[in-house]
């Protein structure tokens, strides 16, 4: 077992009367890309914020790096890089000011910041870009800057909150790309999203989160074999016309979840189930098998979609 | 072991370190580097103002005054009313940067909250916005000096103190204005400031001795910083130092700390809990 950097138990924050994060108990080891994965509203980003140092905890316990937030906060700011949901770069400023400025604001040197300022703008793919106000730059550029921004202290760990919402599949995997760069070279990340897929690709291990409650842990693959069966055939009938045939799917398939539109059946080989149903002349409009994803994790754990 | 960490773990044993890492040079810095490709109309509007009132009330008022009373001598009313407009310029420009400025960075651009994502605190940005807000008061106050001067208005060298009073004067300002803009949420209440600025510059004895008031109204403008930054200015420039240009400067420590203290609680209340 590695090096833990980040250790949380009984983490709690409540404003007011409303409990956003209840409880939780998680651990980071160096290295590792952990994920926070949850619908609107799960408590991802106040998490992140309490790691970051930039929230207090209401109750329970957490170090990054040995330390506890409350009393060396700026310690432990200086190790993280942080990419915060939404973006707030400094608008007045250039893009290379952007970076610049900011590792001002870490005390380094003016003549190390410049020299990391090629590196960054060459990572983010931003060097025709570099001297442009940053309103005008596209969302997914602005994205990458901030990222950019993010790495200019040379952060052990980098905190991503959704790094990639609003962005087209290709800016996306353009990220996606560079992050598993910054894996390699032994950054240990922490990133939320409520993209199933992302968390596939990017996360070593996550726990899902809904409520402010942790609802699960383990890899993707873990995650998906403990809480899901191999495959899951999705039928549709019509909306109204689900309901009506619901109970005589119950009787061939002991998991299903009726959502509005569909009804998603969970089974280890899909194809003969569909058989079946065809035999038994239930004939759906539509059907589909496919492998279970997190998606289906998520729908056994609350019962409810990630993205309603 | 990153340079970030190192110079963060070096001031980790300081009493304060949560809330100050010792860098509002920092915040200045990036005001710097915004101010090179900011427009500078509106630097130039604030500073016009109190040379319009110089000219308009000096010259076009000032002839039908003639001499005004001070202590137990005669001056001309055009020098009278020169060190006040001398400490409005510095109250204008300290006001600009630290008011609405301030709230934009605040409510539009999170701006702050990417600083102290940073290992600064909240000191650190206070004090770095607050002082660049008074560097403009104090280039305001400096370039107004310049204007007086050749037109006969600075009575002796002693008045060149009145620039040291007007960093004074524009940090209090700057300070309290931005401890007040921190705790605003909309337009409406940012209005308020301007529309409180400008009846409490005019009748804090800029134009005219108080003493024409009734006592309740007197007392009630002694409260007020517009009167005490008048009044310090005037104090030195026809170098009138008393125990009275004292309590002057006590009230502008405590408008200082006062609003130090409220901006960086803010800040802290506003992105840090
Ligand atoms: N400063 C605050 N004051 C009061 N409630 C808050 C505050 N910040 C967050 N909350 C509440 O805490 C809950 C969790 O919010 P959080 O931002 O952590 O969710 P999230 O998982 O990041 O959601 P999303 O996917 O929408 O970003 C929400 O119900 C939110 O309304
Ligand atoms: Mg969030």
């Amino acid at each position: 077992m590695s090096e833990t950097l980040i250790s949380a138990r009984g983490l709690t924050k409540r404003y007011g009367d409303f409990t956003a994060v209840d409880a939780i108990d998680f651990d980071v080891a160096k290295g590792e890309s952990f994920g926070l994965l949850g619908p609107n509203g799960a408590g991802k980003s106040t998490t992140m914020r309490i790691i970051a140092a930039t929230s207090q905890r209401t109750s329970g316990t957490i170090t990054i790096l040995g330390r506890d937030p409350e009393e060396h906060g700026p310690q432990i700011r200086a190790h993280l890089g942080v990419v915060p949901q939404q973006d707030n770069l400094d608008t007045e400023l250039t893009v290379s000011e952007n970076l610049f400025i900011y590792g001002r604001y870490f005390g380094l040197g003016k003549k190390f910041i410049r020299n990391k300022i090629y590196e960054l703008l060459e990572f983010a793919q931003l060097e025709e870009k570099r001297d442009v106000k940053v309103d005008t730059l596209s969302g997914g550029m602005k994205r990458r800057l901030t990222i950019a921004r993010a790495l200019v202290s040379e952060p052990d760990i980098l905190m991503l909150d959704e790094p990639t919402t609003g962005l087209d599949p290709q800016a996306r995997h353009i990220l996606w790309d560079r992050l598993f760069r910054l894996k390699e070279i032994g950054v240990t990340l922490v990133i939320t999203t409520h993209f199933m897929d992302e968390a596939e690709q990017l996360c070593d291990r996550l726990v899902v989160m809904d409520k402010g409650k942790i609802m699960a842990e383990g890899s993707p693959l873990e995650l998906i074999k403990t809480h899901s069966t191999k495959e899951v055939l999705e039928v549709r009938f019509g909306s109204d016309r689900n309901k009506e045939i619901a109970p005589s799917l119950r009787a061939i398939c002991s998991r299903m979840e009726e959502l509005p539109d569909r009804i998603l059946m969970y089974v280890e080989d899909g194809e003969a189930l569909l058989e079946e149903i065809l035999n038994r002349k239930l004939h759906p409009t539509t059907s589909l098998v496919r492998r279970s994803s997190l998606e289906d994790v998520f729908l056994r754990l609350t019962g409810r979609t990630l993205i309603e | 072991m990153s340079n970030a960490v190192a110079i963060a773990d070096a001031r980790a044993n300081r009493t304060g370190h949560q809330i100050y890492a010792g860098r509002a040079r920092a915040i200045i810095e990036r005001s710097l580097i915004a101010l090179r490709s900011s427009t500078w109309v509106p630097v130039a509007t604030g500073f016009v103002e109190p040379v319009l009132y110089l000219l308009a009330f000096g010259y076009g008022m000032g002839e039908l005054i003639g001499n005004v009373t001070l202590g137990d001598r005669a001056v001309d009313y055009t020098v009278f009313i020169a060190p006040g407009l001398l400490a409005a310029s510095a109250m204008n420009g300290a006001i600009y940067d630290s008011t609405w400025n301030v709230f934009f960075k605040l409510n539009e651009s999170k701006l702050y909250q990417g600083m102290l994502a940073t290992p600064l605190g909240p000191l650190d940005v206070a004090l770095g916005e607050i002082v660049w807000a008074l560097f403009r008061g104090l280039s305001y106050s400096i370039a107004f000096m310049l204007i007086t001067a050749p037109l006969g208005l600075v009575p002796s060298w002693g008045a060149l103190l009145a620039i040291p009073a007007a960093v004074l004067i524009a940090f209090g300002f700057a300070s309290f204005g931005m401890a007040i803009t921190s705790y605003f949420k909309t337009y409406q209440q940012m209005g308020l400031i301007n529309i409180a600025l400008l009846p409490m510059f005019l009748f804090s004895g800029s134009l005219y001795p108080i003493s024409v008031y009734p006592d309740w109204l007197e007392l009630t403008i002694k409260l007020l910083p517009t009167w005490h930054g008048i009044e310090l200015t005037r104090d030195i420039w026809f170098g009138i130092i008393d125990f009275s240009s004292l309590s002057h400067l006590s009230y502008f420590l405590v408008m200082i700390v006062l609003g130090l203290f409220f901006t960086t609680r803010r800040l802290r209340d506003l992105f840090m809990r």
